[in-house]
């Protein structure tokens, strides 16, 4: 008998985690496939009615842990939360968003399960009832198909590879609770530093607009920052730009920093290093500006402009404000 | 407790092919030739690594390296020694399985009933991407472990740690023995002078043949990813701009 897909959805304070309702949409698909329920633990303190906002992306059922210390994540108090859900719904598959706390939580409960996680996947089906994931390694030069051959079969989602889509309007799911008792641990979570005024994460952003070294220094990110906020997006950075000390290591994108998918990345001021593209490739469009027409960034960018940045940026500046106030 | 203690130091690390290397998939189609690439330490265990030997320089103590790995390994655990490592323990495969599972069993088989204080990975191995070894190898043992840290001080039996997460950073105490996964920002990796490279030569290293249990997890294909199409030069200077905002909208569908 196949058991039910078993969704774990993060929050950020209220609201769900983008990439958590992104993992629900695809357990609504292997659930449909598979013909069991969608169920979805919801973890977090002071969730906004989860219920109805999972139900929109397809949860048949909500399993809620709400509680002030799980508000950030804990390993030994989100692992006692999921083991518990795991236990009551005994599911074949599990996903989970890959994220800083889908990425912790994952490989521990498959030590506790005795099964196997497939990583940052960015491709799920299923083959004879088995759980087959697509997922990128060697920095992205390869793809691996996978298969967990043990049961339940846990897979971590990548951010933004997936579509978090409504699907089911006004679907109330049916609740149940899990009581949050806290269990012994050696670990104390002391507190969260927020980084700056960034709302958004690199990961989660749909425009990204990074510079590099042709950035000349970090006081002249304030050009892809107003070039950012017009567009609604975030900046990031090359490890260049972050090992001359210009800007945080949270916003390198690449193999040691962030992996990203946006629909937009902006490249200004960045040769396109092996090491920097595995970490933008899949971004939707890409657009570089470098004033090297040999750059290796224009083999793989979809529109380019050689061009100095100091003059394309504010001029793109300039032309997204004037788009934005027409539409 | 004492106030000041020496500490012991597990830093495992692994060998992978440089991240420039050229990776071809193998003629069976489910695993990678790395026949001529080269191979050097993970990038994220050499900010572990270097954290260990910060860490024995300031406590004092002992920092062995645990790496599993076929026998050509041998190179990147002298590059260890030399880096500061004292000891090494070699868990010799044939090659690297790809169930993160069966590494992390293999290791903490090798870990248990043995001392130490602090435990230290890399966040990921840079070649299968998996990031699942080290909490893997800390249930096992039944430690806490903390992930994906840029900071870390030790005293007292305890560990603080920060670990960067989307948005900002969150601080977590814990009592030692612990594990931690090392983020990029962790520490800056030294060189290894000569003299240090044939220093190593005269340090132990303790190899032993290990079985794998089955796997759990398992590659049934390697693909190419798709190429991505063609791009365009919009043009030159500011003049392309409105046409690369044109093509955004109209083209792309992106704005
Ligand atoms: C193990 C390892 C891991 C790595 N991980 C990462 C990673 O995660 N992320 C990463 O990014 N890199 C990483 N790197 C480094 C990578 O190899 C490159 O060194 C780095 O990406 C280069 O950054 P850059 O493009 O900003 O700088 P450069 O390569 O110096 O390029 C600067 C570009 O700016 C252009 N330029 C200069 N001035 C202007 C101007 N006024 N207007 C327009 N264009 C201008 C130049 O033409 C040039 O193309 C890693 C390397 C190693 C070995």
């Amino acid at each position: 008998m196949t058991g039910e897909v078993l969704v774990l959805a993060e929050s950020s304070g209220p609201a769900f985690r983008k990439a958590a309702l992104e993992a629900v949409t695809e357990g609504r698909r292997l659930a449909d496939l598979l013909r069991v329920s969608e169920i979805v633990l919801a973890i977090g303190n002071g969730l906004k009615d989860p219920a109805s906002e999972l139900g929109k992306y397809g949860a048949d059922k909500v399993i809620l842990a709400d509680d002030p210390l799980l508000a950030i994540f804990h390993p030994d108090y989100y692992r006692q939360i999921a083991l518990e859900a795991i236990k009551r719904v005994n599911p074949s598959i599990i996903l989970a968003a890959a994220t800083s706390t889908g990425k912790d939580l994952a490989p521990r409960l498959a030590i506790h399960l005795d099964t196997a996680v497939a990583s940052e996947c960015t491709h799920l089906e299923m083959e004879n009832g088995k759980l087959i994931a697509t997922r990128p390694a060697y920095a992205g030069k390869v793809l691996l198909r996978v298969k967990v051959n043990s049961s339940p079969s846990i897979a971590t989602l990548r951010p933004n590879v997936f579509t978090a889509r409504e699907a089911v309007p006004g679907k109330k799911p049916t609740v149940e609770q899990i009581a949050f008792n806290r269990p012994d641990s050696r670990m104390i979570v002391k507190e969260f530093v927020t980084q700056g005024a960034k709302k958004l994460d690199l990961t989660e952003a749909s425009v990204i607009v990074s510079g590099g070294r042709g950035m000349g220094g970090p006081q002249n990110y304030k050009i892809l920052e107003e070039l950012a906020e017009v567009m609604g997006g975030v900046v990031g950075a090359s490890r260049a730009s972050v090992d001359a000390g210009w800007r945080p290591h949270s916003d390198q994108v690449g193999q040691t920093g962030r992996t990203v998918s946006p629909m937009l990345y902006i490249a200004a001021g960045i040769s396109g290093a092996i090491q920097h593209r595995v970490g933008m490739i899949n971004s939707k469009v890409i657009v570089a500006i470098n004033k090297d027409p040999e750059a290796l960034i224009f083999g793989f960018a979809d529109y380019g402009i050689v061009g100095d940045v100091f003059e394309v940026v504010p001029a793109l500046t300039r032309e997204m404000k004037a788009f934005y106030g027409k539409t | 407790m004492e106030g000041r203690r020496s500490l012991k130091i597990v830093v495992c690390v692994r060998r992978v092919p440089d991240t420039a290397a050229r990776i071809r998939i193998a003629s069976d189609g489910k695993s990678i030739d790395t026949s001529d690439a080269e191979f050097v330490i993970n990038p994220y265990e050499e900010y572990a690594l270097e954290q260990a030997v910060q860490l024995k320089e300031k406590h004092g103590g002992e920092v062995t390296v645990v790496t599993l790995g076929p026998e050509k390994t041998t190179q990147v655990i002298m590059k260890a020694l030399a880096l500061g490592a004292d000891k090494a323990v070699h868990l010799k495969v044939d090659k690297i399985p790809e169930d993160p599972g069966s590494i992390a069993r293999a290791i903490a088989n090798e870990l248990k009933g043995s001392e130490f204080d602090v435990l230290l990975f890399g966040k990921k191995g840079v070649d299968d991407d998996n990031q699942q070894v080290g909490p893997m190898v800390a249930e096992l043992l039944g430690i806490p472990c903390i992930t994906q840290i840029v900071k870390l001080d030790v005293s007292d039996g305890r560990g603080v740690a920060h670990r960067e997460v989307e948005g900002g950073s969150i601080t977590v105490e814990t009592t030692l023995p612990a594990a931690f996964t090392a983020e990029k920002d962790l520490t800056v990796p030294r060189y290894a002078s000569l003299r240090e490279l044939v220093a190593a030569r005269k340090k132990p290293i303790i190899v032993k043949d290990v079985q794998l249990r089955a796997l759990s997890l398992e590659i049934i294909s390697v693909q190419n990813p798709p190429p991505r199409p063609p791009g365009k030069i919009v043009g030159k200077g500011v003049d392309a701009v409105p046409t690369l905002v044109k093509l955004l909208h109209e083209e792309a569908k992106v704005i």
